[in-house]
């Protein structure tokens, strides 16, 4: 099989992991990396024969063979500016930023839907490791409301993150709703400085009918949970899921928890950031189904 | 700077830190009683919020039985003279809240964060700053961050648009040469610029004596719930503060006769218990665990058979955080996997 040609737009922590899953992937050769000031991430590019510049999109869009897809692990603002460059080059964009221009994704639950957008964003590390549960719940029972908690590493949230948390809560609520399917949503954050960094915990509450039946929703959720390890191999469930019957003040609904733990594949960034490494490989999944079911032909 | 005049200004949080201990159910008339009796009193701040903040209305930290906006509102109508204080954990609520509550009638923003993390509460200084807001940054769980680091983080709020910093001992767990020490390590940091608070808990009994050195320290503002209504064994108490401050002779404005009748005519009726220092809440003190994880161990605790306190002690050897309720029922499912082996293993 040809392998889909990519480049990283951002060496930083994020591009470096990512470069290290693509190196691995058979269906994409990263050719560029690029950043716009010399750094460590670029020298580590180059060590690992990449072409990489300091002269950003420009010079990535001055090559005479242009990559078909570039992720971009930059910020929500520099992806805003470069995303109409790389769609009117022809460049399919795999956004890890919180930009939000083009739908938002998570593989195992709509990639399908989006095969051909030109933009495809990642949403946020917490929407990747809790709306495929949501998801999984909802395509068993009616979801009146879904509620998810992330806990993260302090030292795994990034500048980004903390200068615009409610991009974060945002965000996550909506495709809590959009993508998982629960008419209403909400996600909280939490950051913990706990030393030795505490590991990716996520949490899924979701409000169910009195009736539903508990072993489907448990198979669905378990399903699911494999579905995700096939890219995120630290993806675990911590208990079985847990229901309690239903209350007056849950509207009458019962409800099921279900507790995730994300370990981090530990390629560059630390293991304890599953959270950045969920982003990473989600969007190496995409890439290489965007790879695969449009630039390569029929995968061998 | 600005913040309050007198040698120190007692703020009221009954109707926020106490929502943990009603379960988050205050009613309307609950809150305009509680709101007249403090105006009446003296009383010059009034937090009214759900426990974990507006925005805290969760599955994970429990549904308010009456919407926080609503709440806000009517202690903003109720209030004559009082000003009304909402607290906003960054991550919990959002920016939007904190503008529906500005709508409503709230006048002090409080910003709360763990102590290490003061720089997710940035934006959300600027936006009540640029709504007129008074505003107090909220250093939580300060037992768990050294005096200096907890000064630098109270930096980090004022230059974003604090005008008060609060050690918040959220655990209940700070004793007194530690309350003393972080308060005054604030002062050094910011005290030309913004003003010092400090929020005590009454885990380990010290919530008023805390109280009492922190204003030696430097401290202009100091927070207080009637009853001590609020998370763990409760906070310290606005009537006991009142009485000890008269007592040593330091004007707050409070009249001690207004805020004793508040604490017993208006919530003592109402208090589902009187916060205390029982096992739990010990333990909580003990271990520096979030003290609002009280009533919720207690509740995982009855789901899975499991004692409460020991579930407690586990939070607070994993170095949980304010926020994370959900790791209680983690805790009590480890537990009663342990008990189940162990029982098991015995036969």
């Amino acid at each position: 099989m040809t392998k889909a040609r990519a480049a990283i737009i951002g060496p930083g922590n994020i591009g470096t992991d990512l470069l290290a899953k693509l190196m691995r992937s058979e269906s994409i050769e990263v050719q560029y990396m690029v950043g716009v000031v010399e750094s460590d991430g670029l020298q580590r590019a180059r060590s690992m024969g990449i072409d990489a510049s300091a002269e950003g999109l420009d010079w990535l869009l001055s090559r005479d063979e242009l990559p078909q897809i570039v992720f971009d692990a930059t910020s929500a603002k520099a992806h805003r500016d470069a995303a109409p460059r790389l769609a009117e080059a022809g460049i399919v964009a795999v956004d890890l930023t919180p930009a939000a221009v083009g739908p938002l994704v998570c593989p195992p639950v709509n990639f399908r839907e989006h095969v051909d957008a030109m933009n495809i964003n990642m949403i946020s590390c917490g929407a990747q490791a809790t709306v495929p549960i949501v998801h999984a719940v909802s395509s068993v029972v009616p979801v009146a409301y879904a509620e998810i908690v992330a806990s993260v590493a302090s030292k795994s949230a990034g500048p980004g993150t903390r200068a615009n948390i409610d991009e974060f809560t945002h965000t996550t609520s909506r495709a809590v709703r959009e993508l998982g399917g629960s008419p209403r949503g909400k996600a909280i954050i939490v950051l913990n400085p706990v030393e030795p960094p505490m590991i990716m915990r996520d949490t899924i509450f979701c409000a169910i009918p009195p009736d539903a039946d508990h072993d489907a929703i448990t198979d669905s959720v378990k399903r699911r949970v494999a579905e995700v390890q096939e890219y995120v191999p630290g993806y675990e469930l911590r208990a079985e899921p847990q229901y309690d019957e239903p209350r007056e003040k849950w509207d009458g609904n019962g409800r099921v928890t279900v507790f995730i733990e994300v370990l981090g594949a530990g390629d560059y960034l630390p293991t304890y950031a599953g959270n950045l490494d969920i982003m990473t490989a989600a969007a190496a999944r995409i890439g290489e189904l965007v790879a695969t079911t449009r630039f390569a032909g029929a995968p061998v | 700077m600005s913040g309050t005049e007198r040698p120190v200004r007692i703020t009221d949080t009954t109707l926020r830190d106490g929502s943990h201990a009603m379960s988050h159910e205050f009613t309307e008339a609950q809150v305009r009683a509680t709101v007249h009796a403090l105006d009446g009193a003296g009383v010059e701040v009034i937090e009214v919020s759900h426990g974990d903040g507006l925005g805290g209305s969760s599955f994970n930290y429990g549904f308010s039985k009456v919407e926080d906006i609503v709440l806000v509102r009517a202690a903003a109508e109720e209030a004559t003279r009082a000003k009304i204080a909402i607290l906003l954990v960054p991550g919990i609520g959002t920016m939007d809240d904190l503008r529906n509550a500005r709508e409503a009638g709230a006048s002090v923003a409080r910003i709360a964060t763990h102590c290490t993390e003061a720089d997710v509460s940035i934006q959300h200084f600027g936006l009540a700053r640029s709504l007129g807001m008074e505003t107090v940054g909220f250093l939580m769980m300060s037992h768990r961050t050294s005096p200096e680091e907890l000064a630098r983080q109270g930096r980090i709020m004022v230059d974003a648009g604090c005008q008060c910093v609060y050690a918040v001992d959220s655990a209940g767990a700070l004793v007194l040469t530690e309350a003393k020490a972080r308060i005054a390590a604030l002062v050094a940091a910011v005290g030309r610029e913004a003003q010092v608070g400090f929020h005590g808990h009454q885990n380990l009994s010290l919530g008023v004596a805390n109280s009492i050195l922190a204003f030696e320290s430097g401290a202009r503002q100091i927070d207080g719930s009637l009853c001590a209504l609020g998370a763990g064994a409760g906070n310290s108490p606005t009537e006991v503060l009142a009485a000890t401050f008269d007592h040593l002779g330091i004007e707050t404005g409070v009249d001690v006769g207004g805020v004793l009748d508040a604490a017993e005519e208006v919530v003592r009726p109402f208090l589902p218990r009187w916060p205390k220092a029982d096992r739990t809440a010990i333990v909580q003190g003990w271990a520096g665990v979030y003290s609002s994880f009280l009533l919720h161990a207690e509740h995982a605790a009855e789901r899975y058979d499991v004692p409460a306190h020991e579930i407690l002690q586990r939070a607070g050897e994993a170095g949980y955080v304010g926020g994370q309720e959900d790791m209680l029922i983690d805790i009590a499912l480890q537990l009663a996997q342990e008990r189940d082996l162990g029982a098991v293993g015995a036969r």
